[in-house]
């Protein structure tokens, strides 16, 4: 089956003109860079080296998986792309904004205006409404309420989960708290999505439809979609595959 | 949004909002009531002080509080009556007697011998009988609150103080003795009868000065004029009474010290409960952080968390202290909540569990969002 038979999520708008123009700027700013990253934890004998002289960068309208085995490395890469960890040493790039050494406020700041998270637990904040959960993210950006309640029930329109705005997420099934936790990623409308292991919790029909959710962000929209997964049932939907071994990057190879 | 995110993570789990409130609740009442007794008590043991029409009091040099002081001579009434400045000087006795019951038991109690005609040092809130009827011979008045007390049912129903007899006048509502032993409000003759004063002593020289001159330059004048006494202005003397009942004997510094035991266990339990809460809800604030939310952001809802605590345990607990303040007006104990206190007790609750989440804050300010990729 093409990827793009699983392509659940007409209801995504299409923003060729948004592709376009990000692949127009593919090479001049891209989304993410980093260069020469080394990380390592611990110290002594128990130090262990999770990333070394690690060097990608992934452009706007380009999903990305990140693989290889546990304890590789590719969730540290992508915490360090989240601008939530530091590198020891080498350079992360967002937009072409060095993050670097930023201090913690402004490194909220970045996350905040340009990242986007989905996690394989997904997150979601056990209390609060489906549609709470997405106005959350657009709280944080100091939207107010009744425009928040407004754009996170059109987001949740976009994934699929029109009719569930008032349900607690203990209500919802594993694929439908996954696609909520894409909403909430999506509502502050970032340039940039990570993902780790989206679809691990999932069964493989709900595991294509998110990861089409993804797919469709990255080539609809021209968002920048870095997801660390196991899952080779997801393969396909992957414009470039990425895989760290032993906290380097072995092969960085395009998806035919 | 941070609202509904601290009221929902409250109500999230009930046992332990339950035993959150519990503790605002018990803090609330065990700082209420023993405020309460402090100002009643201090209240009480300046009351006839407080309540006296009279700008300065004079008394035997070296007395330390309105209860237990030594007779003036003549002389002093004199001498103050012809001090420059003052307008009216009238005498008081306060001394403690015997009270015999008709069961048979004794009672100490505390008369308060006034000159009729002035009413400086009568009784107030008389709610049966009369001041008036105090010119009648042998009459006193005492307040309702120690009828049980002293075996006095009704008006008219006659009663032995050391040894002399008196009729029940009046009750009054509400004049409560610090010292245990009621006041019994007399004429100054019946007064110094009872107490086996000779005519000529007395315990207080009361003044009013005249009206333009300050309290002050009498109270200079009177200390010139007057040999071996102590002058007070009326603010002074209930300040030195309350402050030796209060301080010197211990007995408020007690009282406060149970308050502020109120205090430590509402921050302790409120401390508690919310570090649980917040412990509950570390992966969410660490997906808060991960998202871009700002520490203050993160403070908010824990600090709304505290302040909707504090609101909800401060209105139950402040509502249980007034029933118990109603409840103790018909007893000897005098727990005193005005407003004053009922607002200050407000913002001690405030502060208390605001400080309460200060660990909680500090835990999720050194939360690191990386653990968000960590699995939960």
């Amino acid at each position: 089956m093409m990827a793009g038979d699983d392509s659940h999520m007409a209801a995504l708008p299409t923003a060729g003109a948004g592709l376009e123009q990000a692949l127009m700027t593919r090479d001049a700013v891209p989304s993410i860079s980093v260069n020469g990253l080394c990380k390592a934890f611990g110290t002594g004998q128990a130090r262990t080296v999770a990333l070394e002289q690690v060097s990608l960068t992934v452009h706007p309208g380009e999903l990305v998986l990140l693989m290889g085995p546990s304890g590789s490395g590719k969730t540290t890469l992508l915490s360090i792309m989240g601008c939530i960890l530091r590198p020891d040493s080498g350079q992360v790039a967002i937009h072409g904004e060095v993050v670097t050494g930023l201090s913690e406020p402004e490194l909220c700041r970045v996350r905040l205006s340009k990242l986007g998270f989905v996690f394989q637990n997904y997150n979601l904040f056990p209390t609060l409404r489906a549609v709470e959960n997405v106005m959350v993210a657009l709280d944080l950006k100091g939207v107010s309420m009744s425009q928040a309640r407004e754009r996170a029930a059109e987001v949740m329109d976009t994934v699929g989960l029109g009719d569930k705005l008032m349900s607690l997420p203990e209500d919802l099934s594993g694929g439908q708290k996954q696609r909520l936790a894409i909403a909430r990623a999506l509502a502050g409308d970032p340039e940039i999505i990570l993902a780790d292991e989206p679809t691990a919790a999932l069964d493989s029909v709900n595991g294509r439809l998110v990861i089409g959710l993804l797919r469709d962000l990255a080539r609809q929209r021209g968002r920048c979609v870095v997801v660390v997964t196991h899952d080779n049932r997801i393969f396909e939907f992957a414009d470039r595959i990425v895989r760290i071994e032993d906290g380097r990057i072995n092969i960085s190879e395009m998806n035919s | 949004m941070t609202l509904i995110i601290a009221i929902r993570n409250l109500l999230h789990d009930k046992v332990r909002l339950v035993v959150t409130l519990t503790g605002v609740v018990f803090a609330v009442v065990l700082i209420a009531v023993q405020s309460g007794l402090f100002v009643g008590f201090t209240s009480a043991t300046s009351t006839v002080i407080d309540h006296t029409d009279a700008d300065i009091w004079i008394c035997a040099r070296g007395m330390r509080n309105f209860d237990v002081t030594s007779p003036l001579p003549l002389e002093a009434y004199y001498q103050a009556l012809t001090t420059p400045g003052v307008l009216e000087v009238r005498r008081l006795v306060v001394q403690f007697a015997n009270w015999k019951k008709p069961d048979g038991g004794t009672e100490s109690v505390e008369v308060v011998g006034f000159e009729l005609p002035s009413g400086m040092g009568k009784p107030w809130n008389v709610v049966a009988g009369s001041v008036d009827y105090l010119s009648l011979t042998d009459t006193v008045i005492i307040d309702e609150v120690y009828k049980g007390k002293l075996g006095v049912e009704n008006l008219g129903d006659s009663v032995e103080i050391f040894g002399h007899r008196a009729r029940v006048v009046g009750f009054t509502h509400g004049i409560r003795s610090f010292t245990t032993a009621p006041y019994i409000f007399c004429a100054l003759p019946i007064a110094q009868t009872i107490c086996n004063l000779r005519e000529s002593k007395f315990t207080y020289v009361l003044v009013k000065t005249s009206p333009g001159v300050s309290v002050e330059t009498v109270k200079r004048s009177l200390l010139e004029h007057v040999n071996g006494v102590d002058v007070f202005s009326r603010a002074e003397f209930s300040h030195k009474t309350q402050e030796y009942w209060m301080f010197t004997t211990g007995a408020g510094l007690a009282l406060l010290i149970a308050a502020a035991l109120g205090l430590v266990v509402g921050v302790v339990v409120v401390a508690q409960t919310l570090y649980a809460t917040t412990m509950d809800h570390l992966g969410e604030f660490g997906t808060l952080r991960a998202m871009g939310a700002s520490n203050g952001y993160i403070h908010r809802i824990i600090v709304i968390q505290a302040l909707v605590s504090a609101l909800a345990g401060y209105t139950l607990g402040i509502s249980i202290s007034f029933v118990i303040v109603q409840f103790s007006e018909k007893g000897g104990a005098s727990i005193l909540l005005p407003p004053w206190l009922a607002i200050g007790l407000f913002a001690v609750t405030l502060g208390m569990c605001v400080g309460a989440s200060l660990i909680s804050i500090n835990k999720v300010t050194r939360l690191d969002p990386v653990m968000v990729f960590k699995g939960r």
